[in-house]
């Protein structure tokens, strides 16, 4: 099962659990149309109908403010941007709103509300490109998801609406596995089987998706699949990677981070977004803090480099970290 | 500068309702004016913190619309909510405590003035931000109409919020999915302090709300009796699930725009012309003149309004300070309390 098939088996099963989950957003429940920017909403509206699969016009503060208003009033929202980088647009409920509610109520208003934002650079160009997880990440009252694979995007998913919090989910365009006329040009594969029974994954636990004895390298989406590529061919320079893949940014699982540098004590960070203030300059600050005795070297990002997205698939490719830029990385890593 | 004497204020009165309603809506005029000059003089006294945006020349507005509203009802507000809390339904003494800052505000001391709210009254917090509570308030009426039919939504902002963009994206999803919403704009000429005529081209902002596909009017925003009956026929429309109307009401600051803003930008004549058409005064006029009550029964709503008022100001300036630790409370929901 893709990924784009294990978030829509999620919406359909928690939408069949609980009467009050609604879908919210452009260009979704239209027969014949694409359920969504990217098919995860796909045909939804034949099983629920077009009041709970609820299209929006092009009207993204419109959209994301009707989500905050419903979710106050006793439904719980899930509500997608085609592209992350429209999120903007809705910046106030996103920033001002949405997650100060309950805040500002003094804990005596709820807001149960899952936002899903596709993110990642495709040759679009820099503003179909971008992975804002930083913006969101920094704001308090959000948490926020980033599964890559499909048995986490169902569980995660789930965890999400039924979260009494703002919830945002960043999914990755060329990890969906989307067909057909929404097919991405060098996708990546991560079919697996997913099981049909109710599952969730809690929030803030990371998964070890590589054991190795060098290095703890922390990355989500693309890059986790990149540098996965790239610990497969460190094997032959006899370096280890230990891959993790944090599942949540917030709730963010520092213990795993900081069990598997007990045993590395040296940490890279692989991430899309470019890297000024990206979330992983966090998470080093966090760790150097915090566990400064777990390293035996300076950390490391990797990142998209600090320029917006070009169209040019050869710009593209020189900017957003590449399996052998990681490789590259890890090998000055050890050899200092 | 906008012609003083407009067709909207000449109209004929509007029905009086029955007296019960009609000295309710008095009453309620009256605890707002109460209140909120109570505070302006904490305010100015330097006991209240932060700022306040006060609602005194604009509480027929409030009156009028929530006069019709039950508590199944819900209301969205803006940086000036202290009328729209009071009208209603918050305890003056909880709106009070929040002003302090106090855990025993409605919002617990992390709201603040410009944040009142309480859901048990139907009143969300409200949003500082210009228009930004316009298109919260079409899913509040997306909820009403999905989960608890023949409830609906006012929801209130000024002549500022009419520029946004989040106006106009919440004013038309309430048209396109006919959502069970008043949209209230309190037009009282100044968005702080740039002049209606320096922001819009158009004499009546009611004139472009129709272009969104409801109906849309502009009413005498200080004549509690002609919003009352104005709101009326919306809030019918709303309930009969036949969609959102729009209802401009015009209306005046006998305030500044916030804490210690003394109305320099405003025109004298305008200001004059204005001062002088009190909402409370006229309301007491035309209950008098028409022999709804007598002086001794308005006095008593008045001395009981200013009581109270004076009540809820000592009670909260009193109300207990939370530990600075709170501040990293209810960041996330800790559930039902």
């Amino acid at each position: 099962m893709t990924i784009a098939k294990a978030l829509r088996l999620a919406i359909a099963e928690e939408m069949r659990r609980d009467a009050t989950v609604i879908c919210i957003g452009e260009d979704i429940g239209i027969p014949g149309g694409w359920g969504g920017a990217f098919t995860v909403t796909w045909g939804l509206e034949r099983e629920f109908g077009r009041e709970r699969i609820r299209n929006t016009p092009i009207s993204e503060a419109g959209l994301m403010g009707a989500a905050i208003g419903a979710a106050l009033t006793g439904l719980r929202p899930i509500a997608d941007f085609q592209y992350s980088d429209f999120m903007f647009c809705a910046a106030d409920q996103l920033i001002n709103q949405a997650p100060k509610i309950c805040f500002m109520s003094g804990g005596r208003v709820k807001v149960p509300l899952v936002v899903r934002a596709p993110v990642g650079a495709t040759t679009r160009g820099a503003q179909h490109a971008q992975c804002p997880e930083a913006w969101i990440v920094h704001t308090p009252g959000w948490k926020v998801a980033v599964p890559c694979t499909p048995y986490d995007a169902k569980g995660l998913l789930k965890s999400a609406v039924r979260d009494d919090n703002p919830v945002f989910i960043f999914e990755h365009k060329l990890l969906y596995g989307s067909s057909g006329a929404r097919k991405e040009d060098n996708a990546v594969q991560v079919d697996e089987a997913v099981p049909q029974e109710d599952f969730v994954v809690p929030f803030g636990v990371a998964a070890v998706r590589r054991p190795g004895r060098d290095i703890t390298l922390v990355a989500t989406h693309l890059m986790l699949y990149r540098a996965l590529q790239a610990a497969e061919e460190l094997t032959q320079a006899g370096i280890e990677l230990e891959v993790i893949d944090p599942r949540t940014l917030v709730p963010f699982d520092y213990e795993t981070v900081c069990e598997s540098l007990g045993r590395t004590g040296r940490l890279m960070i692989v991430e899309e977004d470019t890297r000024r203030g990206g979330w992983g300059a966090e998470i080093i600050a966090e760790i150097a803090e915090k566990h400064a005795d777990l390293l035996k070297a300076p950390p490391m990002r990797v990142a998209t480099y600090d320029a917006p997205i070009a169209a040019s698939p050869v710009m593209e490719r020189y900017a957003v970290p590449g399996a052998e830029r990681i490789a590259a990385a890890a090998r000055t890593m050890m050899a200092e | 500068m906008f012609p003083l004497n407009q067709p909207e204020l000449e109209r004929s009165p509007a029905p009086l309702p029955d007296k019960e309603k009609a000295l309710d809506l008095y009453r309620t005029m009256w605890r707002i004016r109460a209140f909120e000059d109570r505070v302006y003089q904490y305010f100015e006294a330097g006991r209240i913190p932060g700022t306040v945006h006060q609602y005194q020349g604009q509480e027929a507005i409030a009156a009028g619309v929530c006069g019709h509203l039950q508590r199944r009802d819900y209301i969205t507000s803006t940086h000036r909510p202290h009328g729209h809390a009071i009208a209603k339904g918050i305890p003056l003494e909880e709106m009070a405590a929040e002003l302090f800052g106090s855990v025993a505000g409605c919002c617990r001391g992390h709201g603040g003035s410009m944040h009142m709210g309480s859901p048990e009254y139907g009143m969300p917090p409200a949003s500082a931000i210009v228009a930004g509570g316009v298109p919260i308030a079409a899913g509040i009426g997306l909820s009403c109409r999905m989960r608890k039919p023949g409830s609906v939504v006012a929801c209130f902002f000024g002549d500022g919020a009419f520029n946004n963009g989040a106006f106009h994206e919440g004013a038309n999803l309430c048209a396109i999915w006919d959502l069970p919403v008043v949209l209230v704009c309190e037009n009282n000429f100044y968005g702080a302090s740039t002049h209606l005529t320096l922001a819009n081209k158009i004499p009546r902002l009611a004139q472009r709300a129709c272009s969104y596909g409801m109906p849309a009017e502009t009413v005498d925003g200080n004549d509690v009796f002609v919003v009352y009956e104005a709101a009326g026929r919306a809030v019918e429309r709303a309930r009969a699930n036949e969609g959102p109307s729009f209802l401009e009401c015009l209306t005046y600051r006998r305030c500044g725009h916030s804490r210690r803003d003394r109305n320099q930008y405003r025109d004298k004549q305008e200001e004059q012309f204005w001062l002088a058409r009190d909402p409370l005064e006229l309301a007491r006029d035309r209950l008098l003149r028409e022999n709804v009550a007598t002086r001794a029964e308005l006095e008593v709503i008045e001395q009981g309004a200013a009581a109270e008022a004076q009540a809820a100001l000592e009670h909260g300036e009193r109300a207990a300070q939370p530990d600075g630790e709170e501040a990293l409370r209810h960041v996330f929901w800790e559930g039902s309390q």
